[in-house]
C-alpha cells in the first residue's frame, strides 16, 4: 500500500523545493505531490504520496519531514480513515458516432464534459485513484489524447487530529 | 528610539547583539557593502581575513565546536558562497552550529545569471539545517536572529543567509533590533519522556547482564557529561564512545572501553557485539561503528535515545526510541536505576582489554619513528590536556587511539563527512575561544595541503596553534586499503611535499622537523614557549597501519589485528 502523508507547511518561497529536495537527497519516491492553501492564511497543505512499504521507513519519511522548520505537522493517513480524492482531466478523440458513448460514460462515472470541439471532448473526474484508473481503462480503446491528474488529496475522516495518530518510536 | 541603519549595519548589529566577537571571512562585491558597515563594528567584532572560503566555515566550525557557541562565515556571492559547501556539509554532518552570511546579486537582478551570481540557498539547501534569502530589509534582523536560534538549539547544524547588495544598501528610519520570543511552528524545543517511556527504560536496563553505553556526539551537545557519568557508575555500565563522542566520559574511567568501530578498541566492538543491552546515547548508528548491519549486536536489545526523531530506526532497528535532549532523558532515567556490580560482564571486558595492551605497538621496539608513537609523545607532551584538531585518515583514528581525552570539546574533527583540510583552518578558529589550553593541530601530509594557505591566516592573526604534520609520504588511510584490499597496487597514493620547515620560514612562522622519538618532547617545549604558530614535521615509517580494523561492510568483530609473534591467531 502507498503511504500518503499530509503535511502542514509555511506558506513561504522555496518550501516546496525543500521538501522535493528532501525526497530526493533521502532517496525517497514521490509518487504524486499536491500542494494548496489551507484554511489558515500562511498555511499550506500539502498530500504527499510515496512508494514506501515498511512502517519503520515510512516513519522516517514523516519524521524527516517534521524535522524540516518550514514544516509544522505531518500525518501520516495511510492507515487512518481518510477521504482520499483525486482529480483527472481526460482529452478524448471522438468523431460524430462516439461523442454519446464518451458522454454516457462520463456520466456513469460521475464525470463531466467540460469541453466539446468537434473532434475531442475534455471529461473531468474525481474519485479515488482507482476509480481513474478505470476510467481511463475505458476510455482508452476509443482514443486518449491527454491525461491530466492533479495527484491525491486527503484528509481524515471526523474530528481525528494529527498528533493523535503518529507515535515516535 | 531606534536608530537609521542599513540592511549593512543591520547584519553587523545583529552579530553584537547575539554575543559575536569574532568572524572569519572574505571580501568581494556583492558582500562589499557589508564590509564598508564593518569599520563602524571594528571595536566590538574581530574579522578574521581567511585565505580561502573553506577555510572561513571550518574555522567558524572549529571555534563552534571548541567553545558551544555559534561560529560565523562571511562570504560574497557566487565563487564565494560556493566554497563553503564543503564547510556547510561538515557543519551539517557532525552537528555544528555555524551561521553563514553570504553577499547576492541585487533581488532585483536574481534569475538574470548576473557577476558572480549563484542560486546560493538552493546550492545549500542539502548542506544546511535551515537557509534563508533576505530579500527585504525589514526581514533582515529576524531573520539573523532565527538563524542563530536554529543553529544553536535542537540538533545544532549550520545555517545559512543570503543577503542581496541591495538590501545591504536599503535603510530602516528607525531600527529597533527585535526582541519579542521565537516563534517558529515547525520548530519546537524537546518535549520530556512519559514515565511509561522512562518505566521501560529502567526495566530494560535494570534487568540486563551485559549491558554498553553507546555514547556519541548528543552527550557533548546536551552537555549531558555529569548524566552519563551518572548512568554508567550506578549501573556499572561499560561505555564506549563514537569519533564524535570522545572526551563524554574522562578516558581515565575504568568503565570507558574507548572508541568503537571501524578503527575501534577490540575490547569495545567485542563487548557490542557480545553485550544484551544497547544503550545508545546521541549517536546514529554510523556504517564506521556498526559494520554489516545484519550481524550487529545481533542478541542485545536497544534502547536509542537521540533528539532527531528522524535517527530512530533509520539504520538500526531500536526496541525503545527516546525523542528528547539525552541530559533530560538521562536526569528522568537515572533515579531508578538499580546498582549492579556485573562483574562478570566487565571482568570479560577486561580480559579483551588486557590483549590489546600486550598487542599494542607502544610495547613493541620499532627502528623507525611510528605514527602511533608519535601521537603517543604529543600526549605525553602536552600532559594530554591540549584541544587537539585532528584531521581526517590514519593520524586521525591513531590520534583517538593514542591520545586519551579526560574532557569534553578537547578532540576536533570532521567525523561524518570526514573533510580533509579541516583541521588547520578549525584549529584557528578554536584559537579565538580556547585560552587555558594549548591548541595542537595533528594532520597528515595529504589533509595540510587541501587548506595549506591558511598558515598565511594563522601568522597574519598569531594564532596560538602547534601543527603536526606526521608525514609518511602517502596517502595513509586510502594506501592501507590498498594495501588489503587492492593487492598492495598503489594508484596515487604517493605523495610529495614540500619543505615543510622552508615552507614554515616563508609563511613566516618557526618550522621543525623531527624523525626520532626521542626528538619530539624537546621540539614541542620550542613550540610551547612560542607565541604564535608553530609548524612541526614528524617524518614517520611511511607503511605501518591503524589496528583493528574492521573491513568496510564486515561484522563488526571481524577484526584485523595488528600481528603479534605472542599470538597464534595472526589473522593478517
Amino acid at each position: 500500500m502507498k503511504q500518503t502523508l499530509v503535511a502542514l507547511v509555511e506558506d513561504k518561497p522555496g518550501v516546496l523545493n525543500r521538501v522535493a529536495s528532501l525526497f530526493r537527497r533521502r532517496n525517497f519516491n514521490i509518487e504524486s505531490l499536491a500542494v494548496g492553501h489551507s484554511e489558515t492564511p500562511g498555511v499550506s497543505r500539502m498530500t504527499i504520496v510515496t512508494d514506501e512499504e515498511e512502517y519503520l521507513r515510512r516513519n522516517i519519511v514523516r519524521t524527516n519531514l517534521l524535522k524540516m522548520v518550514n514544516v509544522i505537522d505531518v500525518q501520516d493517513v495511510t492507515d487512518v480513515p481518510s477521504v482520499i480524492r483525486e482529480t483527472a482531466l481526460i482529452k478524448v478523440r471522438i468523431d460524430a458516432t462516439k461523442r454519446r458513448e464518451v458522454m454516457d460514460l462520463a456520466e456513469m462515472y460521475r464525470g463531466r464534459i467540460v469541453d466539446v470541439a468537434n473532434h475531442s471532448l475534455i471529461v473531468e473526474v474525481t474519485g479515488e485513484s482507482s476509480k481513474i484508473d478505470s476510467m481511463l481503462e475505458v476510455l482508452e480503446p476509443i482514443g486518449i489524447v491527454e491525461v491530466m491528474r492533479t495527484g491525491k488529496i486527503a484528509m481524515c475522516r471526523g474530528m481525528v487530529t494529527s498528533r493523535d495518530e503518529n507515535g515516535t518510536s | 528610539m531606534g536608530k537609521k541603519l542599513t540592511g549593512a549595519d543591520i547584519i553587523w548589529e545583529c552579530l553584537v547583539q547575539e554575543g559575536v566577537d569574532v568572524v572569519f571571512g572574505y571580501p568581494g562585491g556583492a558582500i562589499l557593502r557589508a564590509y564598508d558597515a564593518l569599520n563602524n563594528y571594528y571595536d566590538q567584532i574581530h574579522h578574521v581575513l581567511v585565505r580561502h572560503e573553506q577555510g572561513a566555515t571550518h574555522m567558524a566550525d572549529g571555534y563552534a565546536r571548541a567553545s558551544g557557541k555559534v561560529g560565523v562565515a562571511i562570504a560574497t556571492s557566487g565563487p564565494g558562497a560556493t566554497n563553503m559547501v564543503t564547510g556547510l556539509a561538515t557543519a551539517m554532518m557532525d552537528s555544528s552550529p555555524i551561521v553563514c552570511i553570504t553577499g547576492q546579486v541585487p533581488s532585483t537582478a536574481i534569475g538574470g545569471d548576473a557577476f558572480q551570481e549563484c542560486d546560493v540557498t538552493g546550492v545549500t539547501m542539502p548542506v544546511t539545517k535551515h537557509n534563508y534569502l533576505v530579500t527585504d530589509i525589514n526581514d533582515l534582523a529576524q531573520a539573523i536572529r532565527e538563524a542563530f536560534y536554529i543553529a544553536r538549539t535542537g540538533r545544532p547544524g549550520p545555517v545559512l543567509i543570503d543577503v542581496p547588495k541591495n538590501v545591504q544598501f536599503a535603510e530602516i528610519e528607525d531600527f529597533v533590533y527585535p526582541t519579542e520570543p521565537i516563534n517558529l511552528p515547525g520548530y519546537q524545543p524537546p518535549e520530556e519522556l512519559s514515565q511509561m517511556q522512562v518505566d521501560e527504560a529502567l526495566e530494560m536496563i535494570n534487568t540486563s547482564e551485559k549491558p554498553v553505553i553507546l555514547a556519541g556526539h548528543g552527550v557533548l551537545l546536551s552537555g549531558a557529561m555529569q548524566e552519563l557519568l551518572d548512568l554508567c557508575q550506578k549501573g556499572n555500565i561499560p561505555v564506549t564512545t563514537t569519533l564524535l563522542g570522545v572526551g563524554g566520559l574522562p578516558a581515565s574511567n575504568p568503565l570507558n572501553m574507548g572508541m568503537m568501530g571501524m578503527h575501534g578498541e577490540a575490547s569495545a566492538n567485542h563487548a557490542i557485539q557480545e553485550a544484551d543491552l544497547l544503550i545508545a546515547c546521541g549517536m546514529r548508528f554510523d556504517d564506521r561503528v556498526t559494520g554489516n548491519l545484519k550481524t550487529y549486536s545481533p542478541n542485545s536489545k536497544k534502547i536509542h535515545i537521540d533528539i532527531d526523531a528522524s535517527e530512530i530506526n533509520k539504520n538500526i532497528r531500536v526496541d525503545l526510541g527516546l525523542v528528547t535532549d539525552l541530559g533530560m532523558a538521562l536526569r528522568q532515567i537515572n533515579p531508578g536505576l538499580k546498582h549492579n556490580d556485573r562483574s562478570a560482564w566487565i571482568n570479560k571486558i577486561q580480559g579483551w582489554e588486557e590483549e590489546s595492551k600486550q598487542r599494542d605497538i607502544l610495547n613493541i621496539e620499532t627502528p623507525t619513528l611510528l605514527a602511533a608513537q608519535a601521537v603517543r609523545k604529543i600526549w605525553e607532551g602536552t600532559e594530554g590536556n591540549a584541544v587537539v584538531v585532528s584531521d581526517v585518515g590514519q593520524h586521525q583514528m591513531l590520534e583517538c587511539q593514542y591520545y586519551p581525552h579526560e574532557d569534553p570539546n578537547t578532540l576536533l574533527t570532521s567525523g561524518g563527512l570526514g573533510t580533509m583540510g579541516f583541521s588547520v583552518p578549525a584549529a584557528i578558529g578554536a584559537s579565538f575561544t580556547v585560552k587555558d589550553r594549548e591548541v595542537w593541530v595533528i594532520v597528515g601530509d595529504g589533509c595540510v595541503q587541501m587548506t595549506i594557505m591558511e598558515l598565511a591566516t594563522a601568522v597574519q592573526e598569531n594564532a596560538n596553534i602547534n601543527i603536526c604534520i606526521i608525514n609518511n609520504g602517502y596517502l595513509g588511510m586510502v594506501r592501507q586499503w590498498q594495501q588489503l584490499f587492492y593487492d598492495a597496487r598503489y594508484a596515487e597514493t604517493p605523495i610529495s611535499s614540500p619543505d615543510y620547515v622552508k615552507l614554515a620560514e616563508a609563511y613566516g612562522m618557526q618550522g621543525y622537523r623531527v624523525d626520532k622519538l626521542e626528538d619530539i618532547i624537546p621540539v614541542m617545549r620550542k613550540a610551547q614557549d612560542h607565541d604564535g604558530p608553530v609548524l612541526i614535521e614528524m617524518v614517520v615509517e611511511q607503511h605501518d597501519m591503524v589496528y583493528p580494523m574492521v573491513p568496510a561492510g564486515a561484522d563488526l568483530d571481524a577484526m584485523i589485528r595488528r600481528p603479534h609473534p605472542q599470538f597464534a591467531d595472526m589473522e593478517m
